[in-house]
C-alpha cells in the first residue's frame, strides 16, 4: 500500500481529465491523474478518423492527435500520472477525500486529497438497454467496442454488418467497416431523422451507397451460434407495422444507440445524479452535491464534440483552483430548463461572473430561438440555426447582461427553446 | 479404446455434475460427457437460481421430496465448494382472499414436507419482512429456508471437485450412437470418438428422450417449457432482501422478483410450451407481461434498470414429475429425466438418489478414503477487503488489474477461469461474472479475449462466445481487406 498526498486527484485521463489537470497544475496546485488504461487519451485513442479540434486548435486532427496535444502538456509538467490504475472508491472525510485505486504495478494506492475531479467518461448503451428481441448469438457488438477491435487491435468483428443508430459513432463505423472490406448492408434509425451530422451522412453513407432506414427498428435477431440475419420493421406513428417487416442477412450487428455517463463510483460516494443526463447534479462551479468533488466531460453529460469537453474541463480546472483558494463561496441561484429542452447544465448560476451553459433540445427545427427568463421576465433571446437532440447547444450568459438588483435569494433563471 | 469406465454420465448440467461428484467419492472410474464445449451450457446456465423452500408441491411427488432434501444440503456444499449461496428466505405474496387460500394450500404442502420455519403472514408481517412489497398485499407465506445461488458457478464447482477426485470430463462429446457388447456399452460421439462404459446415466436434460432412444431404452418425450427473465442493474431500487413469489396459478409458479446471489435483481420467468429445444429467443410481448407482473409484487421494478435478458427451457415430461429410475428395458442404464424446476435445488439429493439406485442395481460401491470434498477458493476482488486486496496484489499482481469495471473482476480471476478450462467468452463470463454487469462487456471484451489467447495459445479468430460456430472476429483487418480485393 502506498499513500499519496495531493491537492487534487483527477479520475480518468481522457480529454476531460487531461484538460482539467493541466489547468489545475497551471494554477499552481498539485495534481495527479489516475487512468485505468495503459495510456492517456481515453476514447480519443480509438477515434482514428479526423474532425477533432476544429474549434479548439483551428485544425482538423484525428482523435489520437488531439489526445497527443494534451498528453504532451501533461508529460512536460511535473504531474504524477498513474496509468493502468483503477479507482474503485471515494471516501469523504471531515477534511478532504480519500480515494482508493488499484494497479498491478503499484498495488493499492491511497490518495489523500482536498478535491477530486470526476472525468471517467461514459459507457455505451447495449442490447439490453434497447431490448432487442430474438436469439443471443455472437456477433452483436456495441459500435465503440467494434471501433476498438478494428482500430486498435486490428481485428475484423465480421464481414456483413448492419448498424443500429445513425449517430456520428454509428455513421463513422459504417464508413470504417466499409473501408476495411466489410459489406455494410444498412443503417437502421428509430427516429424519423438522422441523429448524426449531415456531413457524416454524406461522407459515411452516401459515398458508400449504404441505405439508411429512418423510422425503422430491428425487431428480431436470428442465429443460434453467430448472427445470421435480422428483421427490420418500419414504424408508423410510433407503432411497428409488422406486415412490412423485411429481413437482411448479416453476420454482425453493431449497436450505436447512445452513451451513458459512467457514474458508479460517484453514486457510491453519495453524489446526487441528474435523471435526465445520468451525470452528477452540479452547481455553477461544476461541483457535485458532495463538496470538493467536481465533474467534467462525458461523465457529466454526453458531449458530441471533444472541443466542448476540453473547454468545459479547463473551466472545471479553474473552478477547482478557486475552490482550493476559497474563492467560490459566493451566492448561487437556481437555473432550470424550460420548454423543448431535455436538460441544461449546470443547474445553478452566479451573478459575479459569466456563466456557460450546455443543453440539449427535445425537438428538431431548422430555425429556433433560445429564450432566457429571470423570474418570469424575459432577459434575452438567441437565434439558432439548426437544432436536433443529438447536437449540444452552448450558451454564455454574460455577467453584464444580468441585472443584479433584480436578484433575490429565490430567483430562478429559466432557459427555453421556441421553435 | 483400452480403458473401460465403470460409469459414463451423459450431460454435464447440474444433475450430471452432481452425480459425477457424488460418484467421485467411490472407487469408480467415471466419465462425464458433454456435447457443448464447456459444462453448464445447457438448462443449468439459464434459470432463476432459487433454492426452493419446500412448499410448492405436496410430498406425494418425487420432486418435492428431493427438493426438501436437496435444500438442506446446500450449507455444507457451499462450505466445500465456495459458490455464492444465500439462504435469504422466500415470500409468497397474496393480493386477495382467493390468492390467500392458494397460499394456505402451499402452507399445508410446506408442513407436509417438513419445510423449516414455514409460516403464514398477515399484511403487517409481510411488509415488515419486505418493506419493498406492494402495500396492497393482504398476506402471504414466509419460507425462511429458501435461498438463492449462482447456478453456473455451482455446476463449475461440482465439476472441479469431481475432476479433482478423478472423474474425467469430456467436452464436445455429443453421444450420437451406442452399441452393447460383453456387458458393456460403447458410446460413440458425433465427431467419431468412442468409449466403453459398464453403466450409463442419462442426465441429458432437454435431450434425455433422444439419449433414451439412442440406447433403445424407454420411449418418452421431453417438451421444453420456455422461461424468459430480465436482469436489472446492481443499483436498481427494486433489489429486495428475499425472493418474492406471487400466488401460483395451476400452470406455473408465476413471475417473481429475485435478489440474485450476486447482488443484482432478476424478474421472470415466463412459462410457455415450445417445440424447439434450441429456442432461446426473447419477445416483446413477454417483456411487458413480466414487468407488469413483477411490479404488482414490488412497485420499484423498472424497465429503466434492465441490463440484459435471457431465456431458459425447462425439460418437462408427461406427469410433470422427475423420472429417475433404472431402465426397465436396458440393463445398467439409469434414467434421470424430466428434471424441470426444482432441479437445481434437488440436484444434490438426486445425486444421492441415483447413487442408491446404482447400488441396488448391482454396482459395487466402496468409499474412497482419500476423497477430498474441498476445492480451492479463488478469492474475488469484489468480495475482498482493502487489506486483503493489498495482500493479494503483493502475492499476485494480476489482482491489481481490474478488467471488468462494472463488476470489479480482476485479471487474476479471469486467468483462474481460463486455467480451469473455461476458455470461451461465456465460460469466462459465467465463472467470473466479467461482462455480466451494466456495460455487458463493452469495455472489457477485447481485454478478456487477449487474456484467453495468452493463456491458451489460441489466436483471436479461434476464440468463440460459446463454442461451435459462435466465432467472435475473423482475421486481421489487413488480411481481410486484401483477400477481399483479390
Ligand atoms: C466512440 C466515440 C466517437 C467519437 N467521435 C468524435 C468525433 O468524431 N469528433 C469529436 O469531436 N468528438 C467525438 N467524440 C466525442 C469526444 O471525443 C468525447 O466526448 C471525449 O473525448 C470524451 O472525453 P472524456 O475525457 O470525457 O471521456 P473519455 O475519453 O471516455 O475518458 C475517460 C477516461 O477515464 C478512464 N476511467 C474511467 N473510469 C475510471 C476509473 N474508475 N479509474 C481510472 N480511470 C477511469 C477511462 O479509461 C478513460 O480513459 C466521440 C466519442 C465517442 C465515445
Ligand atoms: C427459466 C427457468 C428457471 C428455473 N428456475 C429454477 C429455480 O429457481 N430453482 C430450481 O431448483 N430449478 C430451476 N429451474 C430448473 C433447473 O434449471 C433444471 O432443473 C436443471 O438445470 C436441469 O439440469 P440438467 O442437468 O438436467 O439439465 P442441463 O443443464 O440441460 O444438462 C444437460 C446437459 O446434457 C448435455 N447433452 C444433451 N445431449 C447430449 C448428448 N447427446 N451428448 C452429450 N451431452 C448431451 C447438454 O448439453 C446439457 O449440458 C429452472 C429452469 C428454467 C428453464
Amino acid at each position: 500500500m502506498k499513500t499519496i498526498e495531493k491537492d487534487v486527484l483527477v479520475i480518468g485521463g481522457g480529454s476531460a481529465g487531461m484538460a482539467a489537470a493541466a489547468e489545475i497544475r497551471e494554477r499552481n496546485h498539485s495534481v495527479a491523474i489516475v487512468e485505468r488504461d495503459n495510456i492517456l487519451g481515453g476514447i480519443l485513442n480509438q477515434c482514428i478518423h479526423n474532425g477533432f479540434g476544429l474549434h479548439r486548435f483551428k485544425e482538423e486532427l484525428t482523435g489520437p492527435e488531439y489526445a497527443e496535444r494534451y498528453a504532451e502538456i501533461i508529460e512536460a509538467s511535473d504531474m504524477e500520472v498513474f496509468t493502468g490504475t483503477t479507482v474503485t472508491e471515494i471516501e469523504k472525510r471531515d477534511e478532504g477525500k480519500t480515494v482508493y485505486a488499484y494497479s498491478a504495478r503499484h498495488g493499492m494506492l491511497v490518495f489523500q486529497v482536498k478535491a477530486v475531479v470526476l472525468a471517467m467518461g461514459c459507457r455505451e448503451r447495449n442490447r439490453g438497454n434497447i431490448g432487442t428481441p430474438g436469439t443471443r448469438p455472437a456477433g452483436v457488438y456495441t459500435a465503440g467496442l467494434a471501433q476498438r477491435l478494428v482500430n486498435m487491435e486490428g481485428l475484423m468483428p465480421g464481414s456483413k454488418c448492419v448498424i443500429v443508430g445513425s449517430g456520428d459513432i454509428g455513421l463513422i463505423m459504417a464508413r470504417r467497416m466499409s473501408w476495411v472490406g466489410a459489406d455494410v448492408k444498412a443503417v437502421v434509425e428509430i427516429q424519423p431523422y438522422p441523429a448524426g451530422l449531415t456531413r457524416n451522412i454524406v461522407q459515411c453513407l452516401n459515398d458508400f451507397n449504404i441505405p439508411l432506414h429512418l423510422s425503422h427498428v430491428v425487431s428480431k435477431i436470428h442465429g443460434k451460434d453467430r448472427v445470421e440475419g435480422i428483421d427490420i420493421t418500419p414504424l408508423r406513428d410510433g407503432i411497428e407495422v409488422t406486415e412490412e417487416t423485411f429481413h437482411i442477412e448479416c453476420d454482425t450487428l453493431l449497436l450505436s444507440v447512445g452513451l451513458i455517463p459512467d457514474n458508479e463510483i460517484a453514486r457510491k460516494a453519495g453524489i446526487d445524479i441528474n435523471r435526465e443526463t445520468n451525470g452528477p447534479l452540479v452547481d455553477s462551479s461544476l461541483m457535485t452535491s458532495v463538496e470538493g468533488i467536481f465533474a467534467c466531460g462525458n461523465v457529466l453529460h454526453v458531449h458530441d464534440l471533444v472541443d466542448y469537453v476540453s473547454e468545459e474541463s479547463h473551466r472545471c480546472g479553474a473552478f477547482v483552483s478557486d475552490y482550493l483558494e476559497h474563492q467560490s463561496e459566493t451566492k448561487q441561484f437556481k437555473m432550470v430548463s424550460g420548454s423543448n429542452l431535455k436538460y441544461v447544465i449546470p443547474n445553478q448560476f452566479r451573478a459575479d461572473r459569466d456563466n456557460h451553459f450546455y443543453m440539449r433540445s427535445l425537438i428538431v427545427r431548422n430555425h429556433a430561438e433560445l429564450v432566457l427568463t429571470l423570474d418570469g421576465k424575459e432577459l434575452g433571446r438567441k437565434k439558432l440555426r439548426h437544432i436536433q437532440p443529438s447536437e449540444m447547444i452552448s450558451f454564455t450568459l454574460k455577467e453584464k447582461d444580468l441585472d443584479k438588483a433584480a436578484l433575490d435569494d429565490n430567483s430562478t433563471l429559466e432557459i427555453s427553446l421556441v421553435g | 479404446m483400452a480403458d473401460i469406465y465403470d460409469v459414463a454420465i451423459i450431460g454435464a448440467g447440474v444433475i450430471g455434475s452432481a452425480i459425477a461428484r457424488k460418484l467421485s467419492s467411490y472407487n469408480l472410474k467415471t466419465a462425464l460427457l458433454e456435447k457443448e464445449c464447456d459444462v453448464s451450457f445447457g438448462v443449468s446456465k439459464a434459470n432463476s437460481g432459487i433454492i426452493h423452500g419446500g412448499f410448492h408441491h405436496d410430498s406425494a411427488t418425487l420432486k418435492s421430496r428431493l427438493e426438501v432434501k436437496g435444500n438442506l444440503m446446500f450449507d455444507q456444499l457451499k462450505d466445500e465448494l465456495h459458490f455464492p449461496f444465500n439462504r435469504c428466505g422466500i415470500l409468497v405474496a397474496a393480493f386477495s382472499g382467493d390468492e390467500m387460500r392458494t397460499v394456505e394450500k402451499l402452507y399445508q404442502n410446506g408442513l407436509g414436507n417438513k419445510a423449516i420455519g414455514i409460516e403464514l403472514c398477515n399484511h403487517e408481517r409481510m411488509i415488515s419482512l419486505e418493506p419493498k412489497l406492494n402495500r396492497d398485499v393482504v398476506g402471504g407465506l414466509y419460507a425462511p429456508g429458501g435461498g438463492i445461488i449462482e447456478p453456473y458457478r455451482f455446476v463449475f464447482s461440482l465439476v472441479e471437485s469431481a475432476k479433482k477426485n478423478g472423474v474425467e470430463v469430456l467436452t464436445k462429446f455429443e453421444v450420437a450412437e451406442s452399441e452393447e457388447k460383453n456387458d458393456c456399452y460403447i458410446l460413440k460421439s458425433a465427431d467419431g470418438r468412442s468409449l466403453k462404459a459398464k453403466w450409463v446415466v442419462n442426465a441429458a436434460g432437454l435431450y434425455s428422450d433422444e439419449i433414451s432412444r439412442i440406447f433403445g431404452a424407454e420411449s418418452f418425450t421431453i417438451t421444453p417449457r420456455k422461461g424468459e427473465e430480465f436482469l436489472l442493474d446492481r443499483n436498481a431500487t427494486a433489489y429486495t432482501s428475499k425472493v418474492i413469489f406471487p400466488a401460483p396459478s395451476h400452470v406455473s409458479k408465476g413471475m417473481l422478483v429475485i435478489p440474485t446471489a450476486e447482488g443484482t435483481t432478476m424478474v421472470g420467468p415466463t412459462a410457455q410450451m415450445v417445440d424447439d429445444k434450441q429456442d432461446a429467443s426473447t419477445s416483446k410481448a413477454n417483456f411487458q407481461a413480466i414487468f407488469s407482473s413483477a411490479r404488482r409484487l414490488v412497485p420499484a421494478v423498472s424497465e429503466r434498470d434492465i441490463i440484459t435478458s435471457f431465456t431458459g427451457l425447462r425439460p418437462t415430461m408427461e406427469g410433470d414429475d422427475f423420472y429417475i429410475e433404472a431402465s426397465k428395458i436396458k440393463p445398467r442404464f439409469i434414467q434421470v429425466a424430466g428434471i424441470q424446476s426444482p432441479g437445481l435445488t434437488a440436484a444434490p439429493a438426486i445425486a444421492d438418489y441415483v447413487k442408491d439406485i446404482l447400488k441396488v442395481e448391482g454396482l459395487a460401491l466402496s468409499e474412497k478414503p482419500d476423497f477430498d470434498p474441498y476445492i480451492e477458493d479463488v478469492p474475488r476482488f469484489r468480495n475482498s477487503s482493502k487489506e486483503e486486496l493489498d495482500a493479494l496484489i503483493a502475492e499476485n499482481p494480476a489482482y491489481g488489474e481490474v478488467i471488468c469495471r462494472c463488476e470489479n473482476i480482476s485479471e487474476a480471476e479471469i486467468v483462474a477461469a481460463v486455467r480451469q478450462g473455461h476458455d470461451t467468452l461465456d465460460g469466462v463470463k459465467f465463472y467470473t461474472r466479467a461482462m455480466m454487469g451494466r456495460c455487458q462487456g463493452g469495455f472489457c471484451t477485447h481485454k478478456i479475449m487477449k487474456i484467453i489467447c495468452r493463456e491458451t495459445g489460441k489466436s483471436m479468430d479461434e476464440l468463440t462466445k460459446r463454442g461451435g460456430g459462435s466465432w467472435l472476429v475473423h482475421k486481421k483487418v489487413g488480411d481481410y481487406a486484401l483477400e477481399d480485393r483479390a
